[in-house]
């Protein structure tokens, strides 16, 4: 079992490879690919807050329309869909194996152990990937496929959108996810530049303020329609 | 002072092994956790049982042989503090204390509280030297080293290999370890030669030693005796990130 790899293998491999097979390339990995979901994720709450200029359904089209010569209409967004959906899937396989990797490193548990360190979002990172993937399926059914939302008709994004936050099982679903999500990035942003390599000095503040800027930023909408402020 | 333990007692490394409830007595504020221990055992063997097996050599903090669980926490309460440093006036008597071995695949237990510690071995002997010159000895001034990168290494250097960092690690990694020996050979001007090869093959060596992947979760740096800080992780992630992007 042990030592099975000859030292210095790593080097004969191809990059992706060499990167995949070691612990330390497969953070990197998912430090990336976190990244990119970041990004994502930044200009989709600042894309909500347009329903707060009255016009969200205009901002739909206007995304579809982009580089519409280049790559056709509604092209933009499938180009985001794959590049998100290979982010996913990337960041979800690392994750799950180095969770199997960690369970086998420690077959026999302890008979007492009490929390020493790690905080409430570090310690939380596995369940709470859960918790945003699973929403994230609920979330394309509702507002992407209409499926799951009381209105369900595409292009109309308002109305849907309006559908949804009338009813406040939708509203605390949402909230489940956008706080899991915002811990996730507390320890996500935080991680991910260590497994860089890098290790600013205001790395946690940073990670912090991004974090809360995101969680409210998404919030607002929800809250908003529920207490009629957009209507 | 009358004391009670529960200690993990296994009489091989295939053996069953259990928690074994002892009342002590006589045991002073000012003993050391080891000498409780060492009262238990002299009690053990005039009654005819075995002593209770555990790892000890320096009794002073630099060894890194006598880590213990106590309580859940690798070198137990004591802040920066190795097991044999710590004090019995830091437990209350009210409350019984729980004494396990460190749990990792990689740390099979041999007997009671003693581990084999032998794959951190393995970790070093992949890349924990430098390739140096031999001959007459260099003049003390010949390779400047800025004094922060002296603190850094030395800081770094501290690292006694007692694996309580393995121990405390909800992934069973080596992490710390590893980035500790990188970091006190790889900051120096004698350690560039091999430096990103050395991150590489030792994380490498770990890997397939059996260890757990570190996803920074900071309950290493907690329980360290040495305080070695979590930035030596990520300076040994750039060096393993460099190397895999340079080689092939
Ligand atoms: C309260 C918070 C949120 C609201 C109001 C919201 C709203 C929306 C709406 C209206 C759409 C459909 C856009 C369109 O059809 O053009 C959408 C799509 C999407 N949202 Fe959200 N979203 C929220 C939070 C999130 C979160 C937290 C995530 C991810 C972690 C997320 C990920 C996505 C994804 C992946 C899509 C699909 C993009 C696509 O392929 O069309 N959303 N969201
Ligand atoms: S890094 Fe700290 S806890 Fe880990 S082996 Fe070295 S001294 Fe022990
Ligand atoms: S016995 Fe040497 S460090 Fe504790």
């Amino acid at each position: 079992m042990a030592l099975t790899l000859q030292r210095g293998s790593l080097g004969r491999q191809g990059f992706p490879r060499r990167l995949w097979s070691s612990t330390v390339g497969k953070k990197a990995v998912m430090a990336v690919t976190g990244g990119i979901l970041l990004a994502y994720v930044v200009a989709h709450m600042v894309g909500n807050l347009t329903i707060f200029l009255g016009d969200i359904d205009g901002y739909g089209v206007f995304l579809r329309r982009l580089l519409a010569p280049v790559l056709g209409h509604g092209g933009f967004v499938w180009v985001i869909r794959v590049v998100l959906l290979l982010a996913v899937v990337l960041h979800m396989t690392a994750a799950i194996q180095l969770a199997r990797r960690a369970a086998r490193a420690r077959p026999v548990g302890y008979a007492r152990r009490p929390r020493v360190q790690g905080g409430y979002a570090a310690r939380t990172m596995r369940w709470g990937g859960v918790i945003i993937a699973l929403f994230v399926v609920y979330h394309l059914l509702d507002l992407t496929a209409g499926v799951l939302n009381p209105h369900g008709v595409e292009g109309q994004i308002h109305a849907n959108v309006i559908a949804d936050f009338q009813h406040w099982y939708v509203v605390a679903a949402y909230t489940l996810a956008v706080v899991a999500l915002g811990l996730h990035l507390r320890h996500g942003m935080w991680s991910a530049l260590r497994s860089l390599g890098r290790a600013p000095g205001a790395s946690s503040v940073m990670a912090l303020v991004v974090s809360v800027g995101i969680t409210v930023g998404f919030l607002s909408v929800p809250y908003a329609v529920l207490f009629g402020i957009v209507r | 002072m009358r004391y009670r333990v529960r200690v993990w007692r296994q009489t091989g490394p295939t053996a069953k092994g259990q928690l074994v409830d002892y009342e002590i007595d006589g045991v002073t504020a000012e003993m050391s956790f080891l000498e409780m221990l060492d009262v238990l055992n002299e009690r053990l063997q005039l009654e005819g049982d075995d002593p209770v097996a555990f790892d000890h050599d320096c009794r002073e903090g630099i060894c890194g042989a006598c880590g213990v669980m106590i309580d859940g926490v690798a070198h137990g309460p004591g802040k920066a503090t190795t097991t044999c440093q710590l004090h019995m006036r830091q437990f209350d008597p009210a409350d019984p204390i729980v004494v396990e071995p460190w749990r990792a695949a990689p740390f099979p237990v041999l007997r009671d509280l003693v581990v084999d510690r032998t794959a951190l071995d393995r970790v070093i002997e992949a890349g924990g030297y430098i390739s140096t010159r031999a001959g007459a000895a260099p003049d003390a001034h010949a390779l400047p080293v800025p004094k922060p990168d002296a603190d850094t290494a030395f800081e770094a250097a501290a690292c006694i290999g007692c694996g309580a960092c393995v121990a405390a690690c909800p992934n069973g990694s080596s992490m710390l370890f590893t980035a500790a020996k990188a970091t006190h050979l790889g900051v120096l001007p004698q350690g560039q030669p091999e430096r990103y090869t050395r991150a590489r093959d030792m994380v490498e060596t770990q890997d397939d030693l059996g260890f757990g992947g570190c996803t920074l979760t900071g309950e290493c740096t907690a329980v360290c005796p040495k305080g070695i800080p979590l930035s030596t992780i990520s300076r040994l992630n750039h060096d393993v990130l460099s190397a895999v992007l340079r080689s092939g």
